[in-house]
């Protein structure tokens, strides 16, 4: 059989390989996306920068995956997405502020999840994105549940659910397509195939012609792409939307990438590949200079423009990392809030035997980097 | 299976040099402004009396007295290393024996299989797809046929997956078929516990849920030499093993270990301090917090004498020690760092009071992690740290 084909609009350079697929949008439209995939890139060199040098405790880079922003555009605002915790570039192009990704990864007062989760686990109620969990895979059924949830209400919306090739590898992925395809969920599975698990990689985490060829034998419409394409990555979540919305079809893609970047800080990809693969993948092909391109093509962009957006937003990240830097830490009353609506007696009785222990040892703890200081326990 | 142990001794002589020829490419050192390690710190770990740093000292373990390594050499080790050097001496004596999880391939995220597949081929120590109940199921399978089986799972935030497997499979396989099948050789390791920068998915300590879980073994190391002994005997025990290695001591426990063969006994506590005043039992980790605790109540309370227990293997746990101590001291302290309700201290402070009610002198004192998941920015105020377990011995002591 042969392997299922990559969907491409631009080639490496830029350049459109068959015109009638070349999206109709504006310059500002095609900026935008452009502007923020830059945004995430330099987001990145910063975090990454500030965990090495031991000012947040942990990051993750997007580095070569920057395209994935344009599914974003091809969404309705009021799609829900489930994201795995490479997708902060979606949750920019939706509006999460730099200040709001800064205050989530230096756990500070403003942060959403009130300092409890490690940095990049971000969320927001109001941008229809749901909180990041660390474990693999398992957000996949919920975005199944989810989207039937929309279908019931009726809403003209679907769910757009991310994960990695790893993931695919665990039941939640298999149990969500099945589910998807039996109770004909309007959701879109966006596999963002980059290579590798940690160091596994691709060839020892399936056989077969990649995570496309589950979602056919599960009886779902499946696409594999370019995910260093950024239009075809538009195009082909616009058209799963449409699927997915109106006829309520799930949809899989499969957007093939290459992670440029270590896992995380916690790791050290030499260890299992040689640098010099990374940096080659980098110069040889990378969405962020094929969007360039094609915007210098089109005339929306130039060098000058390029340079003077860099320097500022940079100026601007680094503003609001030093703003965030200086917040407090969230209040230590939110230690034991929100683990039901309200607290139970358990935790009543905890946060005063807490208290308690504060008062008689205050110089034991932390105290000065919370907000108000921990009086408010 | 004999014959194989036989003829693949001399490999032993092998494993240590594994450690030492190459460096673990992820240990740093500590400077200031620079990220911590994966692993974390555990302060007050150097000032341990409990980690034996010289050969003497590492040998006079009256329980290695008759494994056949007293004679034999020391090297110091961390947690790893003895980890590492443990899963080494199983693959070599047992030619059924494979390791196998997620990244083990390379070394596994925290080097605990460095250089193993070099060692004993790519059919041995290999990378699975990512699946943990899919590790575990592999697992079972391999044993349920008399092999040797070692999975690792990447963290115990990350063993639910495999519940099932582990609950209604592995635990039950024997009973099930009236002793006609076992899976013995199933080993599931898995990194746990705080490191101080884990938040809720890298810091769990999930021991209490299969503590209730008829048929399993839950074993706790403390140490380099626990480790590397514990290991091997959860190994070569006839019953399936969860071995949960504090991830926090990996590279900061480090002590001279035997660098022979040699296995520590399942199912029995350590008394680590003599003491007549008070009992303080907890396990892991949370044994350094206890021995600086301890430190500073008998330094605070004048004539106060605590003896501390390493609880070392979960289930079956040693009552018999525990409440030997608890009839001579009459007072109890116990320390984890998973929630409180619920949580083993629970189990331990039914048990004791069903055994010892007669003799205890004040109310069991439980110091544990609140009930909440684990928060990443609280954990100072979360766990049970050396001020709460100190303020519980003073409790118990002063009731």
């Amino acid at each position: 059989m042969d392997a299922i084909p990559t969907y491409r609009v631009m080639d490496k350079e830029g350049k459109v390989l068959v015109p009638e697929e070349e999206p109709k949008v504006t310059e500002e439209f095609a900026t935008k996306i452009y502007k923020d995939m830059v945004t995430l890139n330099t987001m990145d060199l910063i975090l990454y920068e500030a965990q090495r040098q031991g000012r947040i405790s942990f990051y993750m880079t997007n580095y070569g995956e920057e395209a994935f922003i344009s599914c974003g555009a091809a969404l309705d605002p009021s799609d829900v997405i489930f994201g795995q915790y490479r997708e902060s570039g979606i949750l920019l192009y939706r509006g999460f502020t730099l200040d709001e990704f800064m205050s989530q990864c230096y756990s500070n007062e403003k942060d959403h999840g009130k300092g409890r989760q490690m940095p990049v686990h971000y969320g927001s109620k109001k941008l229809n994105f749901q909180t990041i969990s660390s474990p693999l895979a398992t957000q996949i059924p919920h975005a199944s549940g989810a989207a039937y949830a929309l279908k019931r209400a009726g809403k003209k919306n679907c769910v757009m659910c991310f994960f990695g090739d790893g993931a695919a590898s665990e039941g939640d992925f298999h149990a969500a397509l099945n589910f998807a395809a039996t109770m004909q969920c309007p959701v879109i599975f966006f596999c963002r195939n980059n290579g590798f698990a940690i160091s596994t990689p691709a060839d020892e985490q399936y056989k077969g012609d990649g995570i496309a060829s589950r979602g056919i034998g599960y009886g779902i419409d499946t696409i594999r792409v370019d995910g260093n394409d950024v239009w075809a990555v538009y195009n082909v979540t616009k058209a799963a939307r449409q699927l997915a919305v109106d006829e309520h079809r799930p949809v899989l893609i499969e957007a093939l990438t290459y992670r440029v970047g270590h896992h995380s800080t916690s790791d050290d990809s030499s260890a299992y590949r040689s640098k010099k693969e990374a940096e080659t993948w980098m110069r040889y092909d990378n969405p962020i200079t094929r969007l360039r391109k094609w915007l210098h093509n089109k005339g929306w962009w130039n060098d000058e423009t390029e340079t003077k957006y860099r320097a500022d937003i940079r100026k601007e990240i680094l503003k609001s990392f030093s703003k965030a830097e200086k917040l407090h830490k969230p209040s230590l009353t939110e230690l034991f809030n929100d683990v039901y609506d309200k607290p139970t007696p358990n935790l009543i009785a905890q946060r005063k035997e807490l208290k308690e222990i504060i008062q008689k040892y205050p110089a034991n703890y932390p105290l000065a980097d919370f907000k108000n200081g921990g009086e408010d326990l | 299976m004999s014959s194989f142990r036989a003829a693949t001794r001399p490999l032993i002589a092998n494993c240590w040099k594994i450690n030492s020829k190459r460096s673990f490419h992820l240990s740093r050192v500590c400077r200031e402004n620079a990220p911590p390690p994966a692993e974390g710190f555990m302060p007050g770990l150097a000032r341990s009396k409990l980690l034996k740093h010289t050969h003497e000292e590492a040998l006079k373990n009256p329980e290695l007295v008759d494994t056949g390594v007293v004679g034999g050499e020391t090297k110091k080790m961390n947690l790893l290393q003895g980890v590492n050097d443990a899963m080494c001496i199983a693959l070599a004596t047992d030619e059924t024996a494979v390791i196998f999880g997620e990244d083990v391939s390379f070394g596994g995220v925290f080097r605990c299989t460095l250089g193993l597949a070099e060692m004993f081929g790519k059919d041995r120590v290999f990378n699975t797809p990512l699946s943990e109940q899919g590790i575990v199921g592999f697992g079972i399978g391999m044993a349920s046929v008399g092999h040797t089986a070692i999975a690792e799972i990447q963290f115990a935030d990350y063993i639910f997956p495999a519940f099932d497997q582990l609950v209604n499979e592995a635990a039950k396989y024997r009973y099930r078929s009236g002793n006609e099948f076992s899976i013995g050789g199933l080993t599931v390791r898995s990194p746990s516990s705080a490191v101080g920068h884990g938040g809720h998915y890298h810091s769990q300590m999930p021991e209490a849920y299969f503590a209730h879980t008829p048929g399993l073994k839950i074993v706790i190391p403390r140490s380099p030499i626990q480790a590397k002994g514990l290991l091997l005997a959860s190994i070569r025990d006839p019953n399936p093993v969860i071995f949960f290695e504090p991830k926090v001591l990996y590279r900061a426990a480090a002590e001279q270990v035997p660098t022979g063969d040699y296995e520590l006994p399942l199912g029995k506590a350590e008394v680590l301090k003599r003491g007549k005043d008070v009992t303080v039992v907890g396990y892991g980790s949370q044994i350094y917090t206890l021995e600086t605790a301890i430190q500073m109540a008998e330094k605070n309370i004048s004539g106060l004498s605590c003896e501390l227990i390493d609880l070392r293997t979960i289930l079956p746990w040693d009552i018999d020690t525990v409440a030997k101590s608890v009839d001579k001291t009459g007072r109890l302290v116990i320390a984890h760092e998973a929630p409180k309700t619920a949580g083993f201290g629970a189990e331990i402070a039914a048990s004791v009071m069903e055994r010892c009610f007669l003799r205890l002198e004040s109310p069991i004192q439980r110091v544990c992690g609140w009930d909440t998941p684990f928060p990443l920015v609280f954990e100072k105020f979360y766990l049970p740290d050396v001020t709460r377990c100190f303020e519980a011995i003073k409790k118990a002591v002063e009731y």
